[in-house]
């Protein structure tokens, strides 16, 4: 292994030992988590019980729990809780300095430890996954061919990326602004709206007249926002609603934007440390 | 004078101490001459990377700080019109420690220490002048000078908090790329050193202050670096594990000729561990030399302690200097240092005295005087805040 790769692999372990110290709370708080998706459940019955309509905006009510299940698991990869807050906690109280003064690179350390968070989380709720989805599983109208799956666990690896770069950003804007909870909060309701995690996008852009060019800039522009790689694409193409060049395109769209934030998140890095360096300390 | 009289005297060093006030580079003042600066620069860079220690040439750093004046109204005010003053932490401070030192860097709260210290580990970039630590620019911050210092501040902690400090040293040895067998030896040995052998399985957060403290410096040497910079390596540390930090330091630095950059508020940190102290006060180099030279130069009086013989307590003693302690038939007396002849000879003259010493004051009352002197300078700083 070279030094850089078992750098990573001994954070990795670190942060998963870290993990591993408060045991009955993350596991409480991992399964709790379940519990939003209960009420989502309740609640699309309840709208689809009181409609005449067999389909709303193109979502039958199968459709639309499967939707929820599967945004559910990609918000598992995507949401970085405490990820912006704590770069930004780390630069106003001066424990930034450790990697600033040790041959650590401090982004390439914060991913891995994200990683190693992950990974714990998903050995935890690997079960209630499974569960939930094999009681579920009559909401799933279709079986996705081996090629979907692929897509979709490569729309997975998208989202974290994509969710991961999105916060670190955020949490560098801490270099000019120190304080960011109100930045993270307007983008965590941007992204509730954005990503698909409140409805499908496409029921956004449904309200909008039909064939109108509101309608089909509202689409456009959602396509190109990253939000939709954290929630509703990955569960648009376990659903089948994202296939052939459609598909192929979208994904070197969301490969697109991790390079865009990688570089964003690079650049933002540079100059704070420089401003941090200018400034304070 | 009684025939049991002893006389135990160390009398002042009238010896007159100069110490040269440290200009800054002349060639800063060659105007029109293109790339002397750099050439200099240099050429200073060279000399120092033979020295392989720290060169600080007129090192300034000056801060924008936000104003604020009290009340709500001055609140709502500042949302769209701030005042900003310039504060000058370090004002063009020069210095040269040479491998293998470890020098005391003193100073009162908000002096500049933590600032010079900053600007050596490259955390932060100068007003301007040009520093050299190891041969490297600090603030350039080059993975290859990374690895060769260390920079410990007291309470900030490297450490993960909720693991046992075993496993923070392991991520340590990757990162710093070392050896399995040179650290594992290493490790051993600083362990065995700070008698922690007991304390590295058990998570830091579990750890008291001293023993947190020397985790960290496990963690700070492991990589064995060639210069160490401590910001106050014991503070809020109780009596022993002060001991145990200077006895280890002291003994680490001697037998790995580290350079060592300290800042602390406890004199006794200072004279156990440090031949040499630099001075600083509102940013500005007040001494460079040895501990000594603080106290013959800073420390303007010396103390007399007197042993009485008979059973009368003496009358009339605050005529000869500042009563300080008086617990009969003992006394000690404040006397201004060109006075300390006459003072003794009166006193022997007077009184029936057993013994007689005359001692320096504690180094960390002569630190303390010379700080409030300097305080009055304080008026200049403000001065030197710039509304904008």
């Amino acid at each position: 292994m070279t030094s850089a790769w078992s750098v990573r692999w001994c954070v990795l372990r670190t942060a998963i030992s870290e993990r591993l110290t408060y045991r009955g709370d993350f596991v409480l708080g991992t399964l709790v988590r379940f519990l939003p998706i209960v009420t989502q459940v309740f609640l699309w019955t309840a709208v689809y019980g009181a409609s005449d309509q067999q389909s709303i905006q193109g979502y039958g009510y199968r459709d639309m729990v499967a939707y929820s299940l599967l945004v559910m698991l990609a918000r598992a990869f995507s949401s970085m809780p405490g990820l912006a807050g704590g770069i930004a906690r780390e630069i106003r109280e001066g424990s930034i300095k450790k990697y600033l003064t040790q041959p650590v690179d401090m982004l390439g350390f914060l991913f891995w430890s994200r990683v190693a968070h992950k990974l714990v989380y998903y050995a935890v709720a690997c079960g209630p996954f499974a569960l939930l989805f094999w009681l579920l599983r009559d909401y799933f109208t279709h079986t996705p061919d081996p090629l979907t799956v692929l897509a979709f666990c490569t729309s997975l690896v998208l989202g974290f990326l994509i969710g991961f770069l999105t916060e670190s950003l955020i949490g560098l804007i801490g270099f000019w602004f120190l304080e960011v909870s109100s930045l993270i909060f307007i983008f965590m309701m941007l992204n509730y709206f954005l990503s698909g995690h409140m409805l499908p996008l496409d029921w956004l852009t449904n309200a909008l007249p039909e064939d109108s060019a509101w309608r089909f800039a509202a689409r456009g522009i959602l396509a190109c926002l990253p939000f939709q790689y954290m929630a509703y694409f990955p569960a648009s193409v376990m659903l089948g609603k994202v296939t052939g060049a459609d598909l192929v395109w979208q994904l070197l769209g969301g490969l697109g934007w991790v390079l865009a934030l990688y570089a964003l998140n690079r650049l933002a890095f540079a100059r704070g440390v420089a401003r941090y360096s200018a400034f304070g300390g | 004078m009684k025939n049991n009289l002893k006389v135990n005297l160390s009398l002042p060093t009238d010896s007159i101490k100069v110490v040269l006030p440290r200009t800054g580079p002349r060639w800063r003042g060659w105007p029109g001459i293109w790339g002397t600066e750099r050439l200099v620069t240099l050429g200073r860079a060279f000399y120092t990377r033979a020295m392989d220690g720290i060169e600080v040439c007129d090192l300034r750093k000056s801060y924008q700080v936000f104003r604020k004046q009290s009340g709500l109204l001055a609140s709502v005010r500042s949302l769209w019109s701030r005042e900003y003053t310039e504060v000058q932490a370090v004002r063009g401070i020069s210095f040269q420690i040479a491998r293998g030192e470890m020098v005391a860097f003193l100073g009162p709260n908000g002096a500049g220490k933590t600032t010079t210290l900053k600007l050596l580990a490259g955390l932060i970039h100068p007003t301007s002048g040009t520093a050299t630590v190891l041969g490297h620019v600090p603030w350039r911050r080059e993975i290859a000078y990374r690895r060769r210092f260390a920079l410990v501040m007291g309470q900030k902690n490297q450490l993960w908090w909720d693991l046992p400090a075993q496993e923070s040293f392991r991520l340590h040895r990757e990162i710093y790329r070392l050896d399995p067998q040179v650290f594992e030896r290493r490790l051993a040995e600083l362990v065995d050193l700070l008698e922690v052998s007991r304390l590295v399985n058990q998570p830091v957060r579990e750890l008291s202050l001293g023993e947190r403290m020397r985790m960290e410096l496990i963690a700070a040497l492991l990589h064995d670096p060639d210069v160490l910079l401590l910001d106050e390596p014991t503070i809020g540390l109780d009596v022993v594990s002060q001991r145990r930090v200077q006895e280890f330091l002291k003994h680490y630095q001697a037998q790995r000729q580290l350079t060592v950059l300290l800042t602390s508020h406890y004199m006794k940190d200072v004279q156990a561990l440090c031949r040499r102290a630099i001075v600083i006060n509102e940013g500005e180099i007040k001494h460079d030399g040895s501990l000594e030279e603080v106290i013959d130069r800073f420390g303007s009086f010396k103390v007399i302690e007197l042993l009485f013989s008979g059973d009368t307590p003496p009358q009339g003693l605050e005529a000869f200097g500042e009563v300080f302690e008086m617990q009969f038939p003992r006394a000690k007396l404040k006397v201004p240092r060109q006075q300390v002849p006459e003072t003794l000879a009166g006193l022997l003259a007077k009184y029936p005295l057993e013994d007689v010493g005359v001692h320096e004051r504690p180094l960390e009352e002569v630190i303390a005087e010379l700080f409030t002197s300097t305080r009055g300078a304080a008026s200049a700083a403000t001065a030197s805040e710039t509304p904008r």
